[in-house]
């Protein structure tokens, strides 16, 4: 089986340890990852814009760096979004519709394709408010969604139950939108920047040290709302904390 | 008894929005009432006065700026913090009221598939509904837009020679803007819903479909009832201000020559118009004068009365969290002595029929749980969005209404999908949002500056050479990712967040460092 790594622009920039985790977490399994040398962007920016042209020849790009492989597997739910429901921009030859069918974010690769059942090495002996981002919750079902009557079910939280000595805590509104929502961060900073501060308020309240999320860009601007408010958590990806992370 | 003996089973209630000790808010049983509308009380009105925060500044045609107006109404954090968490609470108890009952899922998909159904045989519907109206004595119009609307309904009041019109609430109206058509004629107007009775007197249109003057805090309502009613400008308990309201308001329902409702469904097979309200007021304005006017949006129609009971079933629990509406209407025949209108209007609706991605926008059945649940909503006020739909529905209806006008509308929206979620008609309202903004970019009516940064960002991204160059060194990504994660000319992140530190090293060269040495791809 082979594995083609997508490590998201902006944490290819901002959050390296996230893709080495995602690496290092994928390799424990006896998988061999690769990385295609000339990866970018999936081009979600554009396309949430409404800039599909625009988006063309990064998508092409995407489709060609990962052709070849049985999955593609990215540390980001709203990417892997992106890649599944709105690369679209290209014509849908048969190369796209394989690429973007499978295109696997972290959390749902471990848990639906590995069906993983322990991670012996992951130890997280802290309290942590789990961010659903709205892409991983509602766009590739990560979790039932509060609004919907069905049964719960929550594939990180399955996840992060089997790091040993981590604690849940619940926030008052567990999957409302933290606000950064991509172009929208800076198009409607004001806005933006409430929803965030609303959010790391809630975590706060309910007492959390870290917050992991399967989105460091969530992450990013949450870090950001709440050391402008002096908040005292603190931000980590899943890939981190699954793949054993000390902190 | 004590005072915790009345507290809602609720956790996190804001001060503000906390049930007070009050018995009016308890059911026959005993019971604190849980939905919406028996927990109107509680908001204190704040200690120093904070004005209201105003609407979005209407410039002609040219693009509502959404972010402005939400600025100033997060720069009134009294009135931000009241407006979210009321209308969070609302969405708490549309989540406890919909978990009641096992079959929720399928009654949204049920009424969805009627409402497919009957928009995709409309003509049949409606001609079948004009019949059944006919048949029991109602005089039936037809208007192709907003202005035919207000120019028959004034015909009708010529007729006979009415002055003045009592109506319940009806956003119909609002998008014909029906009640300055009329000023302009000479025609009074008393609108009889409470919330929508402040908004007319403060001069202001409605922020939500169903809470119209939710943006208000009881503080504005005395502010406004004492300069338009002569109340204690002091005094504002709700009940005192409601109970003002009802006194003024009555000798104008008692002496109306006209009486007028909007309409929430149309039955076809029986030409009954049916409407649902908590506070009886379109009984009142459809009951009591001799002259009665049903405005209907021709998307209103539903095939039977048997299909009713599942829009009644979905229709409270979305909007307010109650299981039913306090009265549910219907409309059929004209009273003994007294004469029915029913106008049936377009405006724009056949044209938004023909819209591939946008049609089932149609089906939209106005209970605002989608705008309940935004949270872009919830901290930038309905008036924001200077539109007469507000919150995530109005993104994808308003720019059909007017193209350039609302086409930054589409963007103030995070595409969370919460609302698609709550929606009791399963309109896919955050995936319309994004095919609006597609189709809005296509057209140009989006901002060059930032179809300019969305195409550089396009050129570096799909170049993996000049990404790198981009962000080869740390220092830089900051420089360079700009164009689509962090900067903007205005730095609009920093303002109100911390940047992001710049690691050593990216991902990329971390990985050529420590994984390519042996010259393996």
């Amino acid at each position: 089986m082979r594995i083609g790594l997508f490590v998201p622009c902006y944490v290819d920039a901002f959050e390296p340890e996230v893709g080495i985790a995602t690496l290092e977490l994928l390799e424990r399994f006896g998988l061999k990852v690769e990385y295609p040398y000339d990866q970018t962007c999936c081009g979600q920016p554009m396309t949430n814009t409404g800039c599909h042209a625009e988006a063309a020849a990064t998508e092409a790009l995407f489709v060609k760096n990962f052709t070849e492989f049985d999955y593609v597997v990215a540390p980001s739910g709203s990417c892997v979004h992106q890649v599944r429901e709105h690369l679209t921009a290209i014509p849908q030859t048969d190369a796209v519709k394989a690429v973007r069918s499978k295109t696997f974010e972290l959390v749902e690769f471990l848990h639906d394709v590995l069906k993983i059942e322990e991670l012996p090495w992951a130890e997280f002996p802290h309290k942590v408010a789990y961010h659903n981002n709205c892409n991983s919750l509602r766009g590739i079902h990560h979790a039932r969604p509060s609004e919907l009557n069905a049964p719960f079910f929550s594939k990180p939280l399955d996840l992060l139950k089997k790091v040993r000595g981590i604690e849940i805590v619940d926030l008052t509104r567990p999957d409302e939108c933290c606000g950064f929502g991509g172009t929208f961060s800076v198009f409607e900073p004001a806005v933006s920047a409430k929803m965030g501060y609303d959010k790391v308020g809630d975590q706060a309240r309910a007492g959390a040290d870290y917050v992991v999320s399967a989105d460091s860009s969530c992450l990013m601007h949450q870090k950001g709302c709440a050391e402008r408010l002096g908040l005292p958590q603190k931000f980590i990806h899943i890939a981190q904390v699954l793949n054993g992370a000390v902190a | 008894m004590s005072a915790d003996d009345l507290r809602p089973n609720e956790d996190a209630l804001h001060p503000d929005v906390q049930p007070a000790s009050d018995e009016s808010a308890r059911g026959q049983d005993g019971q604190r009432l849980q939905h919406a509308e028996a927990a109107s009380k509680p908001i204190r009105a704040p200690a120093t006065r904070e004005p209201q925060p105003r609407g979005a500044k209407i410039r002609g045609d040219r693009p509502i700026d959404q972010a402005e107006a939400a600025e100033r109404f997060l720069a009134a954090p009294l009135h931000q913090k009241a407006h979210d968490e009321r209308l969070w609470d609302v969405r708490k108890k549309r989540d406890v009221a919909t978990q009641a009952i096992p079959e929720w899922e399928e009654l949204r998909e049920l009424a969805s598939q009627i409402k497919t159904h009957t928009l995709s045989h409309l003509d049949e519907y409606l001609e079948q509904f004009e019949a059944a109206a006919k048949a029991n004595g109602v005089h039936v119009h037809w208007a192709a837009d907003g202005a035919e609307h207000n120019r028959i309904v004034h015909g009708i009041l010529k007729d006979h020679g009415a002055k003045t019109l009592i109506k319940s609430k009806s956003m119909l109206t609002e998008e014909c803007g029906f009640r300055h058509y009329m000023a302009a004629n000479g025609i009074d107007i008393i609108e009889t819903d409470l919330g929508e009775r402040i908004q007319q007197l403060d001069d202001e249109e409605p922020s939500h479909v169903v809470m119209p003057a939710v943006h208000k805090t009881r503080i504005d309502v005395a502010e406004v009832f004492a300069r338009t009613l002569g109340t204690d400008p002091t005094n504002d308990d709700a009940h005192y201000l409601a109970e003002s309201q009802r006194m003024t308001t009555r000798p104008h329902i008692l002496q109306a020559d006209a009486g007028m409702t909007g309409c929430n469904f149309a039955i076809a097979e029986t030409g009954t118009v049916v409407t649902c309200t908590n506070e009886g007021n379109a009984d009142l304005s459809g009951n009591v004068p001799k002259l009665q006017i049903h405005s209907i949006g021709i998307e209103k129609l539903i095939p039977r009365v048997e299909h009713l009971g599942v829009f009644i079933r979905v229709l409270a629990r979305s909007a307010l969290g109650s299981t039913i509406t306090q009265y549910t209407s219907h409309f059929r025949k004209p009273r003994a002595g007294s004469e029915m209108h029913m106008v049936l209007v377009d405006n724009g609706r056949s044209a938004r029929l023909g819209m591939e991605e946008f049609w089932t926008s149609l089906k939209c059945i106005r209970c605002g749980a989608c705008m309940n649940t935004c949270p872009v909503y919830r901290r930038s006020g309905g008036l924001s969005y200077g539109a007469t739909y507000s919150g995530p529905i109005g993104l994808i209806i308003d720019p059909t209404f007017n193209k350039r006008k609302y086409s930054t509308l589409p963007f103030s929206s995070t595409m969370n999908g919460s609302c698609t979620n709550v929606c009791p008609v399963k309109i896919n309202i955050h995936e319309q949002i994004f095919a609006w903004r597609k189709v809005l970019a296509e057209e140009h009516q989006i901002p060059l500056l930032k179809q300019g940064m969305m195409k550089a960002a396009g050129a570096v991204l799909s170049r993996p050479a000049a990404y790198r160059a981009a962000i080869g060194t740390a220092d830089s990504a900051l420089r360079a990712l700009p164009r689509f994660a962090v900067y903007n000319p205005l730095n609009t992140w920093g303002k109100g967040r911390e940047m992001p530190e710049t690691p050593k090293q990216s991902f990329h060269s971390w990985y050529k460092q420590n994984r390519m040495k042996d010259g393996a791809k």
